[in-house]
């Protein structure tokens, strides 16, 4: 079994790069959030961002959707590369973007409307139903794809903000999966769950890797262990280390990746 | 972590929770007495609530019923067409002049067998001048009439109405040269005799202002069109301007120097005194732009400008009282700015815009200094507007203005028109806010 996984995971990592990040700089107004960033990460993978508080990497992972367009006072520098396009490149249409590269926040944010609407939102507004029975078929894809369909089929009427924060980060995971996007962002998306729903979740994630470029930013360790493939250690706005998931848990090069690891520093 | 020792739990012993410490007592005590405070200053405040309204009912509701005598006047074929011929253009030559002796006849025969002194010719004093104008109009109206005998309910005067309302005492008659205190006993006796009753007064809501000498006749529903008017042009141009203008501020505009400014004289142009509007609007939409005076179009650009700032505030209040994860949720799933904040930001704040909304058309409601400026005070409105268009473009008055006026004029019956008035324009505002109550709920979401 072991020797299986890892074998899954050495297949995983030979994938062609699908987000490229080139000296990546990030300000908010002064404050240099994010330090001289490069990275490359791969299709149909997991891979996992760590670090302590502060560190940077939600500001890193809003940059690969441009979500940091919204801060007035965020300034991003140099390239990041979605299958070899420059997503900051000025004939980008960051809505375009942002059906291709979905997202999972770290609170559980339904829209509050209902379970049905709130998967077929994007689907909608992206024209990918021709029907109602076309959508309707998305919604129960995703619903199922975000392992909620069973607890939910009867009530798709039902607020989206009803259910258990649990739940409703299925929901949003479900929402995010509707729109058939080619990259998942997920901000600490077991935060605010409960280790039977994490489960739930880290099995979605494994799943999801058929057909995404996962990019998990994760405050728990095991979780990083358990359901990546890649780890990039982040610490104060650099970039440390970023190798296997294997190599940073067993024999990390960097001190401070070391010491973050075994508990010492965060 | 594992090797420290136990550090023994003082010596001291512990203090009983079942008795209330000092500091305790006398933390309590201060809450005790900030309650207190709070009750009181609630008390206050209702207590002036209370009395308010009961000043408004008990000074308005007389407003609300009106003296009317019942008469038979005989239509004097002689009188009214001397040819018989029923041609209505020498019917309507014949003035209410003409009719007075008709009305006299009339009182005469009402009071026949009651005991008075007054002479024949003055009991016309008991009535309202309209009462000519009323027979008048009904003979124009249907001149077949003309030789019946038909009964007519008219108006009395206003010193009758105000008599038979307790306003008016036969002291206060003594000085006045229209009614004497013969009338007053005359009156008594008709009341008993079912000729003479207060009736409610319909005409009092639904009527056009009267002049000066007739206020038994004068009514408020005329300057209430002026005022739903107005508050159409307020409605229609204040609710989008100020949610767009909101909405692009909150939503799409940079962060700058530039916005900032803005943003500083809107909360400027919310404090504005109203008068300042109105002698903007004299000089923007009368004397430059020409449009007419008095005119309901007028006050409601005038009153548009001053209710903007309401709505702008408090809309970019509501916009900013949703949450960011909401934005953040719709943008993450592909939809656009403008798709983010109509689908799902403006749904959310909408309960709070129209309560903004409802605020700033109460304030234009009653607001009566710049219409100051613009004529509509001050103005009688007498006549009802043609048709929707003369409705906006028509010299009107509005109801704050018409309650100005009436309490101005120097007969007491006006002074408790202007009560009543300000119980329709209360009951019109809380018609307004039960509306704004019914959409909010609409629109309100349970989750
Ligand atoms: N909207 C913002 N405006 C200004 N500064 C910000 C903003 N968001 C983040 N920062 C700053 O950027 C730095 C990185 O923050 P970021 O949220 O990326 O950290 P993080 O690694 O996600 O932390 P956590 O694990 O606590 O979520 C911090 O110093 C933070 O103060
Ligand atoms: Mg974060």
């Amino acid at each position: 079994m072991e020797d299986l996984a890892y074998m899954d995971r050495q297949m995983s990592t030979e994938q062609d790069i699908k987000i490229s990040a080139k000296n990546v700089q990030v300000y908010y107004a002064d404050n240099h959030a994010i330090k001289d960033v490069n990275v490359d990460i791969a299709d149909k993978t997991v891979t996992a961002f760590i670090g302590p508080s502060g560190c940077g990497k939600s500001t890193f992972l809003r940059c690969i959707n441009r979500m940091n367009d919204t801060i007035d006072v965020c300034r991003v520098e140099g390239a990041i590369k979605i299958d070899g396009e420059d997503i900051y490149d000025k004939r980008v249409d960051p809505v375009q973007l942002r059906a291709k590269v979905g997202m999972v926040f770290q609170k559980p944010n339904p829209f509050p409307k209902s379970i049905y609407d709130n998967v077929a939102y994007g689907p909608r507004i992206h024209g990918l139903a021709k029907n109602r029975a076309e959508l309707d078929d998305i919604v129960e894809k995703a619903l199922r794809r975000g392992a909620i369909w069973d607890e939910v089929k009867d009530r798709l009427d039902a607020p989206g903000t009803g259910l258990s924060g649990g739940q409703q980060q299925r929901l949003c995971i479900a929402r995010a999966v509707a729109t058939e996007p080619q990259v998942l962002l997920m901000d600490e998306p077991c935060s605010a769950l409960d280790p039977i729903a994490t489960a739930q979740v880290e099995e979605l994630i494994d799943e999801l890797r058929q057909n995404y470029s996962v990019v998990i930013v994760t405050h728990s360790m095991q979780q990083a262990a358990r359901v990546s493939q890649k780890t990039a250690f982040f610490h104060l706005g650099n970039l440390v280390e970023y190798d296997d998931t294997d190599k940073i848990f067993t024999n990390p090069e960097d001190e401070r990746t070391e010491s973050y690891i075994s508990g010492r520093i965060g | 972590m594992t090797d420290t020792t136990v550090t023994p739990v003082s010596a001291k012993p512990a203090k009983s929770i079942l008795e209330i410490d000092a500091r305790t007592k006398k933390r309590n005590a201060a809450e005790k007495r900030f309650k207190a405070y709070g009750i009181a200053a609630i008390c206050v405040g209702l207590f002036f609530l209370v009395a308010l309204l009961w000043a408004i009912i008990q000074n308005g509701t007389p407003a609300f019923t009106q003296t009317y005598v019942t008469l038979d006047v005989e239509l004097l074929e002689e009188k009214l067409d001397k040819t018989g011929e029923r041609d209505i253009e020498a019917i309507k030559k014949v003035s209410t002049f003409g009719y007075k002796p008709l009305i006299q006849n009339a009182l005469v025969d009402a009071t026949e067998g009651m005991e008075t002194e007054i002479e024949d010719k003055n009991l016309a004093k008991l009535l309202s001048d309209s009462a000519a104008a009323q027979i008048r109009d009904y003979v124009i109206a249907n001149p077949d009439q003309i030789g019946e005998t038909v009964e007519f309910t008219v108006l009395a005067s206003s010193r009758v109405d105000g008599y038979l309302k307790g306003r008016v005492t036969r002291e206060d008659l003594a000085r006045d040269k229209n009614l004497s205190p013969d009338h007053l006993d005359l009156i008594d006796q008709m009341v008993e005799d079912g000729s003479v009753e207060r009736i409610f007064n319909w005409a009092f809501i639904t009527g056009a202002d009267a002049s000066e000498k007739r206020p038994e006749s004068a009514g408020i529903g005329v300057s209430m069109i002026g005022s739903f008017f107005m508050m159409l042009v307020v409605l229609i141009l204040a609710l989008p301007i100020g949610v767009a203008a909101s909405i692009y501020l909150e939503e799409f505009a940079p962060q700058n120097r530039f916005t900032d400014l803005i943003e500083v004289n809107i909360s400027n142009l919310a404090a504005v005194p109203s008068i300042v509007f109105g002698i903007l609007g004299l000089a923007v939409f009368i004397q430059f732009a020409h449009l007419p005076q008095s005119a309901p179009i007028v006050g409601g650009l005038t009153l548009t400008l001053m209710t903007l700032p309401t709505i702008v505030i408090s809309t970019r209040a509501s916009l900013k009282a949703v949450p960011p994860s909401i934005r953040d949720a719709a943008l993450g799933v592909g939809a656009s700015k403008m798709q983010t904040v109509f689908h799902h930001v403006l749904p959310l704040a909408m309960p709070g815009i129209l309560t903004g909304t409802i605020i700033g058309l109460a304030q234009a409601l009653g607001e009566t200094a710049p219409l100051l400026l613009i004529g509509m005070v001050g103005f009688i409105a007498s006549n009802y507007p043609e048709g929707v268009a003369s409705g906006f473009l028509d010299p009107n008055s509005a109801m704050p203005a018409q309650i100005y006026e009436w309490a101005k004029r120097a007969d007491p019956a006006y002074y408790e028109r202007a009560w009543g008035g300000i119980i329709v324009l209360l009951v019109f505002l809380l018609t307004m806010n039960i509306i704004a109550i019914i959409l909010r709920r609409r629109f309100e979401r349970r989750w």
